[in-house]
């Protein structure tokens, strides 16, 4: 236990003055992540009800979710949807994050702060007035209007991610290769994004999470044949409490571990 | 160490010569380049000198393209090139950072001009080799360039803008990230590399010393105006104002009196006749501290020589020479400079001790203008 | 050399224009046109889905039922209860969660900053897990463990904290704990950034002219820390304001915030005066919050800056 008594601060703390804060770090940190762990095990059990721990294990809901053709059809639409968006989104913020960074121009600063504004507007609002906005020109229901409105909701990430990335990046390396000979389009193409390649790895991964999860636009634009994930789940999460949605639940969660793992994985490989 | 010598002589004949007329950038209200005209020749080491912010960079820029000036000129020889973007300008450049690719290898990085060219990988890999063996890099084509110290960096930088065959070398300030010794023997590498190659170069830097080690011609530059052109020699020995008296080389300048009929005078003693004070209202005596000599006063030939009088406020010895300031009439200070070899016995003067300071008169440098820069 | 000379006379006292002046900005404009036009599909598509959409709820919220101008569905605001109650309700929440927050992201943030590299981006992933995890999950996760018979009551109880089980979801209790649950990454991150940020030697520095650990920590670092806090707040509160999923799943329609009831207000009455109405306040009291904050806290960097 004598490390509790090595110093642990600039201040000359050690760590056993510190241990309050490590006890209540921990609890936070548990707490945090709990809740989606347990819903894990919870999708293994056999019982209508939720239980946990599970008396009985089986694979039962999970053959449910596969075999039922109104979850496989959502997971399809959501998946579509998310790839979709994330191939809009990516190059939509990159070219809007690098002519903004570029160009000294003062309206650029308006601009940047103008296609902020999805992040701040209150998604309730954009939800009900894209959908009734759809609704005039039948719009709703299509998977193209709500890849439409997730790309605009996503590239405001890929925006700040990029411009983030560019802040770090010497552009005086495209200077000199225009002065060597290449135009302004090759120089960015053969120079600058090969050494972002990485933000734009994670900022797609981002911009196709944003729209696989994204509930409220959903409910509102998608429907019938074209419904995504998120609609039915949180239209069971409301009615009843169906244990199907516990590995849904489970697969989402390895899903998005997987890709926040990846863009961990990413940005170490960038930093060397 | 030298640069290797190879047959890249023949390009001498293709450098360029640049005429740049009636260039104005402002920022605002702020002029970075103030109507600068300037030739530079074919084939010469021009170098622009200045302080930071003087526009030396703008200027540089403006040639290579990279930022457009509000109006005015820019001939690369017969052609007017300030209406064209950087890509089809054919100028070489190197950068203070280096700006390497570091997703290529060094190799890769000097080909990439030619690449763009067309070049056939055959002759590009003959060309990067030639290249890297004249910066003295031979062998290390496949490097990457986290790989390479500083020095090495900067001689890639350097094949990579040669090596396309350019007619115009640009350089910004690419020596002033390495440490002495190496921005030293640098210097003297780049000056034969610009022998060998005999491209018009223009080179930017904040100290004089390196400008006065490395270039046919100096500009000076201050707030966006050319305020004196010439060779080293000119520009260290007839400095034609305040600022470059000041700028370049250490000095003391003493304020001069002028008796209406062409001679100037310091303190009652003549200083220089018929001089032409044409707009100036005031005048000023520049002295190089090393060209001030212990004197036993009244041993003087006064045609010769003219005489400080004073008593000695500091002296600090540097290594190589020791420096001192010397009070006259209790009102100017005089520095001078002079060697730290055993025999000399100005090393026995200390602060108090009342000497004599001897100025050759065809070392005097008389300049308009006064102290307030 | 020169006087600055925009403008040079000729022989015959004509003007003339400086060298190629005309042709220089030409291309100047030319470049920084095709420049922002790169940005052009952005501006658009925030143009059909932000502005055009948001225009028309301001205009519904304007339309009385026979399609005139009026001020009807403000009114309505006004006269029934049941709006000032979510108003209330809304922001009660919003405070509360923000609020809980803070209490429990400082300590967690601090621990973090505290971290030496390596063992941060480990201990950081307790923090993104949940932030990259679906929102539904996380609430249905909630919903689960706050249930009478869920996990939550049973431990409580067979560890003798209480007796029968307490109703943990489908009240306020609930919704606060599952948004406090959503929201702490969002206070956590950039709070931890502005931490980062503060030098060590600043610490030293204190330690040397004599504070105690304590009260360098309350003097120096606190104080260095408070814009991250500002900055991770205001995020935290304006989320919490415009929040649907969250509050309709844990709040059993309890706990009815301004999303919830435009929702409501659609799905029941199908009434798009009365929702745009009230989306349009909850807009500009959203502008309006983050004006104020932005102004005193002077934000602007943070916020534009980055995440």
């Amino acid at each position: 236990m004598n490390w509790l008594k090595k110093p642990a601060s600039d201040t000359q703390l050690t760590h056993g003055d510190r241990l309050w804060l490590y006890i209540i770090a921990a609890i936070v940190m548990f707490l945090l992540v709990i809740p989606t762990l347990i819903v894990m095990p919870m999708s293994f059990s056999d019982s209508q009800y939720l239980e946990f721990p599970p008396s009985n294990w089986s694979l039962r809901w999970y053959y449910e979710y596969f075999e039922s053709s109104k979850w496989m059809r959502a997971t399809i639409t959501s998946l579509q949807v998310g790839t979709l968006t994330m191939l809009l989104a990516t190059p939509m913020g990159i070219m809007a994050a690098y002519a903004l960074f570029v160009s000294g121009h003062r309206a650029s600063k308006l601009l940047f702060a103008f296609l902020i504004t999805p992040m701040i507007v209150p998604v309730i609002l954009i939800a009900i007035g894209v959908f009734y906005s759809y609704g005039r020109v039948g719009l709703n229901n299509t998977v193209f209007g709500l890849v439409l409105a997730h790309a605009v909701l996503a590239s405001p990430l890929v925006m700040i991610v990029i411009t983030s990335a560019l802040r770090n990046y010497d552009l005086n390396q495209e200077r000199v290769a225009r002065s060597l000979g290449a135009s302004r389009i090759k120089a960015f193409f053969v120079i600058t994004l090969p050494q972002i390649k990485f933000s734009v790895m994670t900022s797609a991964l981002l911009a196709f999470l944003t729209s696989f999860d994204e509930v409220i636009i959903s409910i509102f634009v998608s429907g019938g044949s074209n419904a995504t994930l998120t609609k039915h789940m949180f239209a069971a999460l409301r009615d009843f409490i169906d244990p199907t949605i516990a590995a849904i639940s489970t697969i989402m969660i390895l899903v998005s571990t997987t890709l926040l793992l990846a863009t961990q994985f990413i940005s170490s490989r960038e930093r060397k | 160490m030298s640069i290797q010598s190879n047959n890249l002589h023949t390009e001498s004949s293709t450098a360029l010569p640049i005429h740049v007329q009636d260039l104005t950038k402002k920022y605002g209200e702020m002029y970075a380049l103030d109507s600068v005209n300037l030739e530079v020749k074919s084939g010469e080491f021009l170098t622009l000198l200045g302080p930071s912010g003087s526009g030396k960079t703008t200027l540089l820029m403006a040639i290579a393209g990279f930022n457009r000036p509000d109006s005015g000129s820019i001939r690369f020889g017969d052609e007017e090139v300030i209406l064209k973007p950087p890509h089809k300008r054919g100028v070489g450049m190197v950068f203070q950072s280096y700006a390497l690719f570091p997703h290529m290898t060094v190799a890769e990085n000097i080909a990439f001009p030619l690449k763009l060219r067309g070049v056939s990988a055959a002759e590009a890999a003959e060309r990067v080799a030639t290249a890297l063996k004249t910066v003295q890099l031979d062998g290390l084509g496949d490097r990457g360039i986290e790989q390479l110290s500083g020095g090495q960096k900067q001689r890639v930088a350097l094949a990579r803008a040669f090596v396309f065959r350019p007619r115009i070398l640009l350089m910004d300030e690419p020596l002033s990230a390495l440490d002495k010794k190496l921005r030293e023997q640098m210097q003297i590498e780049l000056k034969h590399l610009h022998e060998q190659l005999g491209v018009t170069t223009v080179y930017v830097t904040h100290d004089q010393r390196e400008a006065l080690t490395m270039s046919d011609r100096i500009v000076v530059i201050n707030n966006g105006q050319l305020t004196q052109i010439g060779t080293p020699n000119d520009i260290y020995n007839h400095p034609a104002n305040a600022f470059v008296a000041d700028f370049i080389g250490e000095s003391t300048m003493l304020p001069l009196t002028h008796d209406g009929s062409g001679s100037l005078y310091f303190e009652g003693s003549l200083i220089k006749t018929n001089y032409k004070t044409s707009d100036a209202k005031e005048w000023s005596l520049v002295i190089r501290p090393e060209r001030l000599t212990v004197v036993k006063s009244g041993q003087c030939d006064p045609e010769k020589t003219i005489v400080f009088t004073g008593v000695i406020r500091e002296f600090i010895f540097q290594g190589d020479t020791a420096f001192a300031m010397m009070s006259v009439n209790d009102k100017y200070n005089l520095s001078f400079r002079f060697g730290t070899d055993a025999s000399s016995w100005q090393n026995a003067m200390q602060p108090g001790d009342s000497v004599s300071l001897g100025l050759n008169r065809s070392d005097v440098i008389v300049i308009p203008g006064g102290l307030e820069l | 050399m020169s006087a600055h000379n925009t403008a040079n006379f000729n022989a015959e006292g004509r003007r003339v224009e400086p060298l190629n002046e005309k042709s220089l900005r030409s291309l100047d404009i030319q470049e920084q046109r095709l420049l922002l036009s790169l940005a052009t599909p952005a501006v658009l598509a925030v143009i059909a889905i932000v502005v055009i959409p948001v225009g028309w709820l301001f205009y519904l919220s304007f339309t009385g039922s026979d399609g005139q101008f009026s001020l009807a569905n403000y009114q309505r605001m006004i006269e029934y209860k049941s709006y000032a109650r979510t108003f209330v309700t809304t922001f009660q929440v919003s405070i509360l969660t923000t609020l809980i927050c803070i209490m429990i992201g400082y300590p967690l943030a601090y621990f973090l900053a505290m971290l030496p590299e390596r063992l941060a981006g480990f201990f950081m992933l307790a923090v993104l897990l949940p932030f990259w995890t679906s929102l539904l999950v996380r609430t249905y996760a909630w919903l689960v463990l706050l249930q009478k018979n869920g996990i939550l009551n049973d431990l409580a109880m067979s560890i003798g904290l209480w007796d029968s089980p307490l109703k943990l979801v489908h009240n306020l209790t609930g919704t606060l704990i599952g948004m406090a649950h959503i929201m702490l990454p969002f206070l956590v991150l950039p709070l931890y950034g502005s931490m980062k940020k503060i030098q060590r030697d600043l610490m030293y520095a204190a330690a040397n002219l004599g504070a105690s650990p304590v009260q360098a920590f309350w003097k120096i670092y606190f104080p260095m820390s408070i814009s991250g806090m500002v900055a991770g707040s205001l995020i935290v509160f304006v989320l919490c304001l415009g929040f649907y999923v969250t509050p309709a799943v844990l709040g059993g329609g309890r706990v009815v915030m301004v999303a919830t009831q435009i929702t409501a207000i659609l799905e029941h009455q199908f009434d798009w005066g009365a929702a745009s109405a009230l989306g349009v306040v909850l807009l500009v009291v959203t502008m309006l919050i983050l004006t104020v904050a932005t102004k005193v806290f002077k934000l602007d960097a943070a916020l534009f800056g980055k995440r």
